[in-house]
């Protein structure tokens, strides 16, 4: 989420007029003025149920213990306490602040050690145990424990006391540290997996990572539909539309007052996917067939086909189920058969030929391992000659092809566009190429 | 009701909006009532027919202001929202004036004294006169005030949101001619979209971003009893309860809350005293507004009556 510092200004002015009594308001003032879409106002508001998770339990808990420590206490200590008052004139500030156990106040030192440790820069898990041990230091654990070894001598009793305080102190501060991890670091986190997700090989990943992957391809989808579903009319200015002027301007005797200029009108792009579910390629067509279908703004037209055997058109299945129901509805079709790339483009040529026109631009998705049946290159080039452009999507690296069943080469000679695409980062880059080139 | 009505805090609006019979919950008062506090435009997003434009019209109505509409479409330009100037007017009058100007200038001895002759009649005929307001600019002119309903934003080209700005942020326009006009009092910005297209960052950032989603059955039933008074309870109840579980379906078009109210008026003029499912069979077609939908829901009405039916009792 990005706040601009005006839209800072903006909420503070907003939160000066409202007031800080109620929650539930200022949650729903920061949300307008903050958040720009329903995603973000979702990320906000959980982001401000976990900043303020922490203050009240904490603070009710210590207050608990506090009450029930007074009602303990109360016969001992007016017993020790002239000993007591005697003695914590030469303790340091914090054993003193934690024999009075008053919560706000500990509250109050412990957030200033937190910011002077600078506790908003945690970003990893690791981190947390230094910075546990800083926010100690700088409240002044070491001499806690200096008065503690003192006490154990002369007031055991009140030492007792002091270390059932000292124990709470760092359980409260090792909540803080974990809190402010899940609040500071989550971003990093995920940043880092998404990393590593993006280059990993979709066919290899791990049954338990499909569904971030999905929400990163999605993700991505989201990224391409906001650069390329910008306005498709452009005006040539110079270029004077003389016959629409002339018809504006009759009113006026055709003295040309208004002028119209020329447009340029761009394409959106149409797209005609044909995807081999067979084996292992099968993990990289789902990817793909989610983020082609993801781009409705972007792509004016897509029609999709899955194949291993024989060929099918799934456009349907794609637009009216949830991606997993889809895929297993395509899987359970034509899925998990020995590829025959022949008999599939036959399939495609005898029955969605047509379908294919100078606008389209054909992708294909597959490791060209035609199990040396007949592979067909003669329909690719007829497929090629009919639209404006073949793309040839392969998983497996340009080392591997021609080598054993792959008849990557003969395809070849027949597309514009060869490229590997193991990747959600490669197959990210593929689509964006082809969408790029319409414009 | 010379003066506007001020808003003295979330709780007055919520009431005043009441008063116009627009039931508004608490997260579209507290928007109201800070756009008119720290001067910024509402965004309004949602599906449609949730309220998002009647929000507008309660605003206006019950602050006792002039609401100016300004629909967008793909095609808006900035003659058409915001001035445009009077050609033909400006053609006639030259026209008209045309002798006067031959005896204002007939004095000249040389060109160049005629042109500076002309050049101290100033900018006669791109004056204020000849400045057709558009809706817009209209807004900026009120003397008391207005509330601005810029309607459907995402229809209307990314150009149009930019001419925008200036008007969203400092309640001012710039006509290269006549030079900037701001506004006498700051009116009341509301725009609304249906998130057909995503507006830019430039816009969102100006405004506060409000979203209206379908309400909580609660909040639809004070809705209903606000709009079509003449309902009873019990109908009431298991109307609302009913479209909260066709809500629940997979529909191309989800009812919204003006179709809720629609249905209402109808089953009120048939004079049904509570819900039937040969009564709802019949008037389905005007709470769903697809082929596709009204069968995919058919199969669902009998349960969905019962239901209904058995929560007001318990309920």
């Amino acid at each position: 989420m990005h706040v601009s510092p005006a839209e800072s200004i903006d909420a503070m002015r907003a939160v000066s007029k409202i007031g800080f009594d109620e929650r539930g308001i200022l949650r729903d003032t920061l949300l307008l003025t903050l958040a720009k879409s329903e995603d973000e106002k979702k990320a906000l508001g959980a982001c401000f149920d976990l900043f303020f998770s922490q203050p009240e339990p904490s603070k009710s808990d210590t207050r608990n213990e506090s009450d029930t420590a007074n009602e303990n206490q109360p016969p001992q200590d007016q017993g020790g306490q002239p000993a007591g008052g005697g003695q914590s004139q030469n303790l340091g500030p914090l054993a003193q602040m934690l024999l009075t156990q008053d919560p706000a106040e500990i509250a109050a030192a412990m957030a200033n050690a937190a910011s002077a440790a600078n506790l908003s820069d945690i970003r990893y898990f690791t981190q947390r145990g230094l910075f546990s041990s800083r926010i100690l230091e700088r409240m002044g654990i070491a001499r806690l424990n200096d008065d503690l070894d003192n006490l154990t001598v002369t007031n055991p009793a009140l030492a007792e006391r002091l270390t059932t305080a000292t124990d709470a102190l760092r359980e409260m501060v090792r909540d803080r540290v974990a809190q402010a991890l899940l609040l500071y670091g989550r971003e990093e986190a995920e940043n880092l997996r998404n990393e590593i997700l993006r280059n990993a090989p979709l066919a290899r990943i791990e049954p338990r990572q499909i569904e971030e992957m999905r929400a990163l391809i999605r993700r991505m989808a989201r990224r391409l539909r906001e650069r390329f579903s910008k306005p498709r009319k452009r005006q040539r200015r110079g270029h004077l539309d003389v016959r629409r002027t002339l018809r504006r301007n009759a009113a006026w005797g055709s003295v040309p007052f208004l002028t119209a200029w020329k447009r340029k009108h761009r394409d959106k792009p149409k797209i005609v996917a044909l995807c081999d579910v067979s084996g292992s390629v099968a993990r990289v067509s789902d990817f793909f067939l989610l983020l082609i279908h993801s781009l409705h703004e972007v792509v004016s037209d897509v029609r999709s086909y899955a194949f291993s055997g024989h060929l099918i058109e799934v456009s349907d299945i794609l637009e009216s189920k949830s991606a997993e129901e889809a895929m297993k509805d395509i899987m359970g079709k034509v899925g998990f058969g020995s590829s025959d790339y022949g008999s599939s483009f036959a399939d495609f040529e005898r029955q969605w030929m047509e379908t294919v026109t100078p606008q389209t631009t054909v992708i294909v998705l597959g490791d060209a391992r035609s199990n040396n049946l007949d592979p067909g290159a003669d329909i690719l080039r007829r497929i090629s000659e009919r639209s404006k452009r073949v793309v040839w999507l392969n998983p497996e690296g340009r080392l591997t092809w021609g080598f054993g069943d792959s008849e990557m080469p003969r395809y070849q000679t027949f597309c514009n566009v060869v490229r590997q695409c193991a990747t959600a980062q490669q197959l990210e880059r593929a689509v964006s190429d082809i969408v790029v080139t319409y414009h | 009701m010379s003066e506007p009505r001020p808003l003295a805090s979330i709780e007055a609006v919520e009431s005043g909006l009441a008063s116009q019979g627009y039931i508004a919950s608490r997260q579209i008062a507290t928007a109201v009532y800070l756009s008119e506090q720290i001067a910024k435009p509402i965004l309004v997003e949602g599906p449609a027919g949730v309220g998002k434009t009647e929000l507008a019209k309660a605003v206006a109505g019950w602050r006792g202001l002039k609401m100016i509409r300004l629909q967008c479409y793909e095609g808006l330009d900035e003659a058409k929202a915001l001035y445009e100037w009077k050609y033909a007017k400006q053609l006639l009058y030259t026209q008209i004036l045309k002798d006067k100007l031959g005896e204002v200038l007939g004095g000249a001895e040389t060109l160049h004294a005629a042109l500076d002759q002309l050049h101290d009649f100033g900018d006669v005929f791109f004056s204020k006169e000849f400045v057709e307001p558009r809706p817009l600019l209209q807004a900026l002119e009120q003397p008391r005030g207005c509330v601005l309903l810029i309607d459907e934003i995402d229809k209307s080209d990314a150009e149009f949101e930019s001419l925008l700005l200036e008007i969203l942020s400092d309640f001012q326009v710039s006509i290269p001619e006549l030079g900037t006009i701001a506004a006498a009092v700051a009116p009341t910005v509301i725009l609304t979209s249906n998130s057909e297209r995503n507006l830019g960052d430039a816009l969102k950032r100006r405004c506060l971003h409000l979203h209206i989603g379908f309400p909580e059955q609660k909040l639809e039933e004070r809705i209903v009893e606000s709009r079509v008074p003449g309902i009873s309870q019990t109908l009431r109840k298991q109307l609302v309860s009913f479209i909260h579980s066709i809500r629940t379906l997979d529909l191309k078009k989800q009812p919204s809350v003006s179709e809720t109210i629609d249905w209402a008026r109808v089953l009120v003029l048939l004079q049904a005293p509570e819900l039937g499912h040969e009564m709802v069979k019949d008037t389905l077609n005007v709470l769903l507004k697809y082929e596709s939908d009204v069968e995919a829901a058919l199969p669902h009405v009998t349960t969905f009556v019962a239901n209904a039916q058995r929560q007001n009792v318990f309920g």
